[in-house]
């Protein structure tokens, strides 16, 4: 039995449903992250979650208990904003320690709570500093810890590190998921980078226009995504059409050049038209040998990026861009060359017809 | 850019002028009561006067409950609508600048026909019931000046997330309002409250015609029948005045501090 079981979740602003029968079930102790594109209903299941909307139809349960009618401040769930949301008025210790003394406890203890909060967040000497007085990032993770301050059983974050920029955006991920180890919490955290969720989440619901399209790991994501919107949206992606030759081989044609997959085309049937895509990171320059897929064109563009070198290459219709790492030997293709990449066969991802 | 500059000094130079000059002469005035030197004698016989006592402090303690009773309605009525109304904003806002449009004497009038001695409630036959009556008015009459400060103030925060992060702390709608909206906001009503206290302190349509000795009557009086204490009053009137906005400046500035 899970811990966090949302079932057949649905919400409607007035005639505008954004969440659509949605699903998930959520371990003790695993960091999920909610994957998609602004607008997808991200933030939405997370409030309904936390209790600041009232879902529209469906059930979420917590512990086993059933909190889809329960008012937040009864749901032991710890939230973190986006816009961190301290209160102005008190201390980052009064903001430490503002639900414990909401729950009633005594001095004594909520002072020796607090200390040790800003130990766990790095700041111990800061306890009496307003929240003006802090850069972005210390009000995060006084944020994070007045949420975790009165032992949440949940820790839901809203895009916490989007107002940060960037190089704080990846130590403080890591720190966060640190934390979340550390402490054992369940953890639901929404995010519009790919980057992020894909570096610090047990699992990821990528998610489009409210509906979860996958739930996997983050390799699982990566390496197969089941649909052509995650495929798209998680990664870059060469998306190419393609036509079904046989499918029981795994054989198809690209632009009238054959190519093999490893994936399963029973779905299809002779002379199907489908979507393949390639990551720019799988396919290499140059003749594959007879297990690889090998497909001819032109160099059409060569894109210096810093550590990677992306070439487009152009077959009769099609484009696709490969990666090259940088490396200073390296004989760069001449625009206009004729040119052969190769991948192999497993790299050849087929998308469902959706 | 020389001649922007002394433009700006003179435009500063003549409003400066327009302001205090005839509060210099006014000053100037009623210190004169004396014959052949200057004194504050006008000061002295209107301080010394009890009416002028009594109907101060029956305007301040009103001023003080209109306050209180205002503020006690309209801040968790701009919260609500803050939080979870913000459709009806402008319809709010449109009902809370009704006592501008409205003529007190209109809302003075009403008053006296629904609660006269012969009505069902008939709040005019007691003077403590007329003081009530009184201060409601008062309340309407203050109620744009409140309601704006108070919204300005809540505008300044961010009040939806305030209020989720204390209540996924566990905090109930009562402890959110006191521990952390008006702490938030506190600069807001005071500024609210010391318009108000103007406001009250120099009102005369409706105590006169609630018939009540609050301090507008009085001025009223004084100014009719006497020369130099008018002129008394009116510069003492300026300092209160002056000493309430003196406050929120200073307020302001501290609250300021404590905010970005
Ligand atoms: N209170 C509301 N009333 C009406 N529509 C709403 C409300 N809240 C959200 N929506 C709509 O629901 C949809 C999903 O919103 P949501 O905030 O969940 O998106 P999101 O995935 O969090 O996006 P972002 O990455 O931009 O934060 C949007 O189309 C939004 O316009
Ligand atoms: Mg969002």
């Amino acid at each position: 039995m899970s811990f966090i079981e949302i079932s057949h979740l649905r919400k409607s602003f007035g005639a505008n449903t954004v969440v659509h029968d949605f699903d998930l079930s959520i371990d003790k102790g695993e960091f999920v992250s909610f994957l998609g594109p602004s607008g997808c209903g991200k933030t939405t299941i997370l409030r309904m979650i936390a209790g600041f909307e009232t879902a529209s139809a469906g059930a979420i349960q917590i512990g086993g208990t059933e909190v889809t009618h329960l008012p937040p401040s009864r749901r032991k769930v710890g939230m973190v904003f986006q816009a961190y949301a301290l209160f102005p008025n008190l201390t980052v210790a009064g903001n430490i320690g503002f639900g414990l003394k909401i729950a009633g406890k005594d001095k004594g203890e909520i002072d020796a709570r607090v200390a040790e909060m800003l130990e766990l967040i790095k700041l111990p000497d800061l306890g009496s500093r307003y929240p003006y007085q802090l850069s972005g990032g210390q009000q995060q993770r006084v944020a994070l810890a007045r949420a975790l301050a009165v032992k949440p059983e949940v820790l839901l974050l809203d895009e916490p590190l989007s107002a940060l920029d960037a190089k704080i955006r990846v130590s403080l991920r890591e720190e966060i998921r640190a934390l979340q180890r550390d402490l054992g919490i369940t953890t639901v955290f929404v995010t519009h980078d790919q980057e992020e969720a894909l570096s610090i989440s047990d699992r990821i619901v990528v998610m489009n226009e409210g509906r979860a399209d996958q739930i996997g790991t983050p390799s699982d994501i990566y390496n197969n995504p089941a649909t052509r919107f995650v495929a798209s949206f998680v990664g870059t992606l060469n998306l190419l059409e393609a036509r079904v030759v046989d499918p029981a081989a795994g054989r198809l044609s690209i632009d009238g050049q054959p190519v093999m997959t490893t994936r399963d085309l029973s779905a299809f049937g002779i002379a199907d038209e489908t979507t393949v895509a390639l990551r720019p990171e799988a396919l290499t320059l140059g003749d594959g040998n007879g297990d690889r897929n090998t497909l001819s064109g032109t160099v059409e563009e060569v894109a210096f990026l810093g550590a990677v070198i992306r070439v487009r290459v152009r077959l009769s219709e099609a484009r696709l861009s490969l990666d090259l790492f940088n490396d200073p030997a390296l004989q760069l293709p001449r625009i206009g060359a004729p040119a052969a990449i190769s991948f192999k066969r497993e790299d050849l991802l087929v998308m469902d017809r959706r | 850019m020389k001649t922007n500059r002394l433009g700006h000094w003179l435009a500063i130079f003549f409003g400066t002028l327009y302001f205090l000059l005839p509060l210099v002469a006014t000053f100037e005035f009623s210190l004169r009561k004396l014959r052949g030197v200057y004194s504050f004698e006008a000061y002295r016989v209107v301080l010394a006067d009890p009416q002028f006592q009594s109907s101060f402090v029956y305007s301040v303690v009103l001023a003080v409950i209109t306050i209180v009773f205002g503020m006690a309605i309209i801040v968790p009525m701009a919260y609500f609508v803050e939080l979870r109304l913000r459709k009806l904003r402008p319809f709010v806002e449109f009902v809370t600048l009704l006592p501008l449009v409205v003529p007190a004497i209109v809302i003075v009038f009403g008053y006296l026909r629904l609660y006269n001695s012969s009505s069902l409630l008939p709040l005019t036959n007691t003077s403590t019931g007329t003081s009530f009556l009184l201060t409601c008015g008062y309340v309407t009459l203050a109620l744009p000046y409140m309601y704006r400060s108070v919204e300005t103030g809540l505008r300044a925060i961010d009040v939806r997330t305030l209020t989720e992060a204390a209540e996924s702390l566990g905090a109930s709608a009562g402890t959110i309002i006191w521990r952390i909206i008006l702490p938030n906001i506190r600069s807001a009503m005071l500024s609210g409250a010391f318009l108000t206290f103007a406001i009250v302190i120099g009102e005369f349509t409706f105590a006169s015609l609630l018939n009540r000795p609050a301090f507008g009557p009085y001025l009223q009086l004084i100014g009719a029948n006497r020369a130099y204490e008018p002129a008394a009053l009116a510069v003492m009137a300026f300092m209160i005045t002056w000493a309430c906005m003196g406050l929120i400046q200073v307020i302001s500035r501290n609250t300021v501090a404590a905010r970005p």
